[in-house]
């Protein structure tokens, strides 16, 4: 075959660019340093790339790729520490391992979990790059194989799993679900541009919510408030149960889970368009449906660490398709990615149709140089695990305030308004909400990641369908019923029905008891209320701009729908039905010593201290004060936590180049960095 | 005075002003450019591949980093910059067509004035419209028999850059339906390759590096280039592109579009402030002259270098990089447009896209 005969050569040629000393080292730095940055939540590949920039220009190419591969290919690794362990989702690939990697770790078993999610990580890189070695040269025909219609359907294919995460009462999952979506539509539309519940006049909103915000707060915020109000540590009793060889053997045993998982997750990373919102929560559902007890998933289920895990970073090897093969970024690291690739060398390198054909050699190099960063990010991190799930033995209290400030600067950075922080705030509430009332909270997150894709792809699928229709109906049937559409719609079906027949099992928030009628009732009249003002806002919208109007009006009306059928089930059912659920009618919430409200006056204390006098100050006082008075803790250990706090944060925006956010203060005097 | 001399004798200036360069020294400071557009996009790149011949050229050698403030189209980034004074001459901001477009049409986000701010240096780029084998067939120089032909074009807005060959499409009669949404030029010509599109295009290097193949392997079908500025102003052939037809040679060609007029002034306008002078660095208002002579001195070093050409052809391509006067007269040209050109495509706008800007 023609083909073979110059891939393997390009094969053998990029094994012998890779295997330098030079380059190896070159690697292991990168590597190093997307630990560093990967471990933050809300940073990732994308700060880690702009900081190796300047660097490249005029760099020797594979030194260059060596460096950034090394970074961009530990970060999906990486993450998994804040998930585990805090139960923050450290970047959009890593959400659904938030589910089950949480509860283990607070069951002291977060070293299992860790070393499992790192050997299925591992593995699932090392899929993609096999994947890829064989793939790439005949990837072409297939990734134009994937029109609009495909890719709509691979979006209602992840947003179906809403019906495997609904919980315990479907109607709930479906209009948190809707919900999501909905507050995923604010903003300027993509297509006419209309504005959907925001104004000009307060410019924050048209921009509409970045995904960081909305999984720290959704996720973060409500487990952080939670934790704090028991006063207790991560792990129940403080102890460090099964250690990180029981994660890896837990991987072995789950071996085919995690070669289905690492498929999907190269398959749909090298679609373009979709980036790696869909594929964990793909993954995950696919590993409910296959596993025989479900009653363990959302409790501790290893699981869905296994999973997730397999095919977030055999994504990454599947986004280098389009990547390199059309110039196509597959997410925004990638973006950066392709413009730094411009700048090594004599700039010669293309990234493109031109690719395969003129580098090839560099092509594998790629290829290879990712599997081994993940070879080497995975052994690292499996190093550190054991010492680092010691963190989960901490008194809580102490972790509490540095996790507020991570996540308010993390938030911070992905706009570099104050807004944002102020955003985190509100978006938490909703998810403290959420998770009080048993209102599954990943539903709310898959709607609001796929919202746009949905709409967009909606839209223009539509667009494009009734411009064959004009030409013939054939024209327009076949366009719409590809065989990629027909096969993605049966999965679909398929999933929605047992999905839905195992929702019940899964506790994604374990087994909340029910309560009074009266908070859930308020509680669902607040999210009717919402959903009716989007409604009225979105039907405002003037009837030319019909592709900004429809997905705003058809789904808020089905979330609509099953509101009320809710508030009328809601009304009829007695008191202690399943519909009543409320985490503060009994339970760990319910006992906890301290108040809900108490608890989240302290973040809103260094929100409004930000808003006078600018982070690091506000920072500063806040942690003085939260360790004195909460922690109790005595006045050296209290000062040497706060100058370490504040190092960290200043050693890290330095380092990114980054900006805290300023305050009334900076305004009014200037000041020295980084108070500045 | 044509543009090249313009330079030149700016750059002659810059350098007999060499004594009071030595005043301004930037050891051991940090220049920051700020990019109004996310790590991710072309002004990204442009500011990416600048910034580290721009730190080797200042007195002082200064780090250069280049920094990141999206939102709003670019206009949250350009309103904060109209918020900057002068300060030690540390700052720098870089503008985009899609900066201009805004400002152009009176958008209601726009709080910023080119006027204050002082240019430095300019590049622009060109760019190339296609159409898939079947409608290329009608093409014959003309767009005559593409008149009742129905064609579909991805689209990043009406309100962008695709501006340009949207109402170049609609002056030649052509009836080209946008669909809106895509996100960046390489999504519209995966559009393209995927059959969805039928018509599109790419600025130069996107063309060069991507679009090109497709014409190679008899997918697409070159149209026109939107053409390029001689030095007395008049739309010409592309010297990136010297076989193809420009859009001007097109339209005389066609029945019906006129190469002169509001609409073909309206073109003419949008066209110049989106490619010749597509990319624009600034520094802020009240910048001290030999400061500004400084950053142009440096600017014009870049330029000078004789490896410029080549390790510039992805960003500059075959197009002139203007500095100092060069890029004064160009930010001019990018962001003056007649009262008659700017309503006629806010008209246009409003009817065939529904966009209204108030």
């Amino acid at each position: 075959m023609d083909l073979f005969a110059t891939a393997l050569p390009a094969l053998a040629d990029a094994w012998a660019l890779i295997l330098q000393p030079l380059v190896l080292g070159y690697l292991v730095l990168g590597v190093v340093m997307g630990l560093a940055v990967g471990v933050f939540p809300g940073l990732g590949g994308i700060a880690g790339l702009s900081l190796l920039l300047p660097f490249m220009f005029g760099m020797e190419p594979v030194l260059g790729l060596a460096l950034m591969i090394g970074m961009v290919a530990v970060v999906p690794t990486s993450d998994t520490f804040s998930s585990v362990l805090m139960g923050i989702p450290g970047s959009s690939a890593s959400q659904a391992t938030v589910l089950d990697g949480f509860p283990l770790a607070r069951k002291g078993q977060a070293a299992r979990a860790l070393s499992a999610a790192f050997t299925a990580s591992l593995f699932g890189g090392l899929v993609g790059a096999v994947f890829l070695t064989l793939f790439i040269v005949v990837a072409r025909p297939l990734v134009l194989a994937f029109g609009l219609p495909e890719m709509l359907m691979i979006s209602i294919l992840g947003l179906s799993m809403v019906a495997v995460l609904a919980g315990r009462v479907a109607l709930k999952g479906l209009a948190a679900a809707g919900l999501g979506m909905l507050i995923g539509t604010i903003g300027v539309a993509d297509a006419g541009g209309s504005l959907r519940m925001a104004s000009y006049d307060f410019p924050y909103l048209t921009d509409g919510l970045q995904l960081v915000i909305v999984g720290l707060g959704i996720f973060a915020v409500p487990e952080i408030v939670s934790l704090l109000r028991q006063d207790r540590s991560i792990a129940k009793d403080a102890a460090l149960g099964a250690g990180w060889m029981d994660g890896v053997r837990d991987w072995f045993a789950n071996k085919w889970l995690s070669v289905r998982c690492s498929l999907i997750g190269v398959v749909v990373g090298v679609i373009p368009g979709l980036g790696g919102s869909v594929v964990d929560w793909i993954a995950y559902g696919h590993a409910v449906q296959t596993t025989k007890d479900k009653s363990q998933f959302g409790k501790g289920e290893i699981r869905g660490v296994i999973g997730p895990e397999s095919s977030n970073n055999a994504k990454e090897g599947g986004g280098l398709v389009p990547t390199l093969l059309f110039g196509i970024p597959g997410s925004g690291s990638m973006a950066i990615f392709i413009g730094a690739i411009a700048l090594l060398g004599s700039g010669d390198i293309e990234v493109g149709p031109a690719m395969l054909r003129d580098n090839l050699d560099i092509t594998y190099s790629i290829v290879w140089l990712l599997a081994l960063a993940n070879v080497v990010g995975t052994l690292l991190c499996i190093g550190v695990s054991g010492g680092i799930a010691k963190l989960t033995t901490i008194r809580f209290t102490y972790l509490a305030p540095f996790l507020f400030m991570l996540i308010a600067f993390a938030a911070f950075q992905s706009g570099q308004n104050f807004e944002d922080i102020l955003a985190l705030f509100a978006i938490g509430l909703i998810g403290i909400f959420l998770r009080r009332f048993d209102w599954s909270r990943p539903a709310f997150l898959i709607g609001f990641v796929l919202s746009n894709p949905v709409e967009k792809f909606s839209n223009q699928a539509f667009q494009i369908a009734s411009f064959r229709f004009r030409k013939s109906f054939e024209d327009g049937m076949d366009y719409i019923f590809s065989p990629i559409v027909i096969a993605l719609l049966i999965i679909t079906v398929v999933s929605v029905v047992l999905g839905l027949r195992q929702a019940k099992t899964i506790m994604a928030e374990g087994d909340v008891q029910s309560g009074s009628k009266r908070a859930p009732i308020v509680f669902l009249m607040v999210i009717m209320a919402y959903v009716l003002a989007a409604l009225i806002n979105a039907n405002a919208i003037p009837d030319y701009n019909m592709t900004d109007k429809i997905v705003p009006l058809v789904i808020g009306g089905i979330t609509l729908a099953a509101l009320l059928i809710l508030l009328v089930q809601m009304i009829l059912r007695p008191e202690g039905d399943t519909i009543f659920a409320d985490k503060e009618s009994s339970g760990e919430d319910a006992d906890a010593p301290y108040g809900l409200w108490g608890t989240l006056a302290w973040f809103a204390g260094l929100i409004a201290a930000t808003y006078f006098v600018g982070f690091i100050l506000a920072l500063a006082g806040f942690l003085v004060i939260f360790l004195r008075v909460r922690a109790q803790a005595p006045w050296p250990k209290t000062l040497i936590l706060t100058a370490c706090g504040l190092a960290l944060m200043c050693v890290m925006a330095g380092a990114l180049n980054r900006d805290f956010p300023p305050g009334l203060l900076q305004h009014a005097v200037d000041l020295p960095w980084p108070l500045h | 005075m044509t543009i090249k001399t313009l330079a030149a004798s700016a750059a002659a200036l810059a350098l007999l002003s060499g004594p009071a360069l030595a005043e301004v020294d930037f050891s051991g400071k940090t220049i920051e450019w700020v990019i109004p557009f996310s790590e991710t996009g072309g002004s990204a790149k442009w500011a990416n591949f600048f910034a580290p011949l721009l730190s080797q050229e200042l007195p002082g050698n200064p780090t250069v980093v280049v920094k990141f403030m999206p939102g709003a189209g670019s206009t949250k980034g350009a309103n904060w910059f109209q918020e900057q004074e002068h300060k030690d001459g540390t700052m720098l901001f870089g503008s985009s067509g899609s900066t201009q477009f805004p400002y152009l049409l009176d958008d209601p986000r726009v709080r910023y004035d080119y006027n204050d701010w002082i240019p430095v240096m300019a590049t622009g780029t060109g760019g190339v419209a296609y159409l898939n084998p079947e409608d290329g067939a009608k093409f014959d120089g003309s767009a005559n028999g593409l008149q009742d032909v129905d064609l579909i074009f991805g689209s990043q807005g009406a309100t962008g850059l695709d501006l340009v060959p949207l109402l170049a499409w609609k002056l030649l009669g052509m009836n080209v339906e946008p669909v809106f949404g895509i996100k960046g030029r390489g999504d519209g010509r995966l559009m393209f390759e995927r059959g969805e599109a039928t018509i599109d295009y790419q600025t130069s290097s996107g063309y060069l590096s991507g679009a090109a193949d497709l014409v190679a392997a008899g997918t697409a079908v070159p149209m026109m280039s939107w053409g390029a500025l001689d030095e007395d102003g008049n739309i010409v052939r592309d010297p990136t592109f010297p076989d193809m037809p420009s859009f001007k040679e097109v339209c005389a060609a066609t029945d019906g579009c006129e190469t002169e007029g509001v609409a073909w002034e309206a073109w003419k306008a949008f066209f110049i402030s989106g490619y010749p002078s597509q990319k624009i660095a600034f520094l802020p208002k009240g910048s001290p002259q030999d400061v500004i002579d400084t950053y142009v001195a440096a600017f014009e070093a870049v330029r000078a270098r004789p490896d410029f050409a080549e390790i510039s052809s992805n960003e500059v391509g075959e197009y002139p990089m203007f500095v100092g006067e060069g890029a004064a007269k160009a930010t001019k040209e990018a962001t003056t447009v007649t009262p008659e050109a700017k309503a006629y495509v806010i008209d246009w706008l409003k009817d065939s896209y529904g966009v209204t800007i108030k």
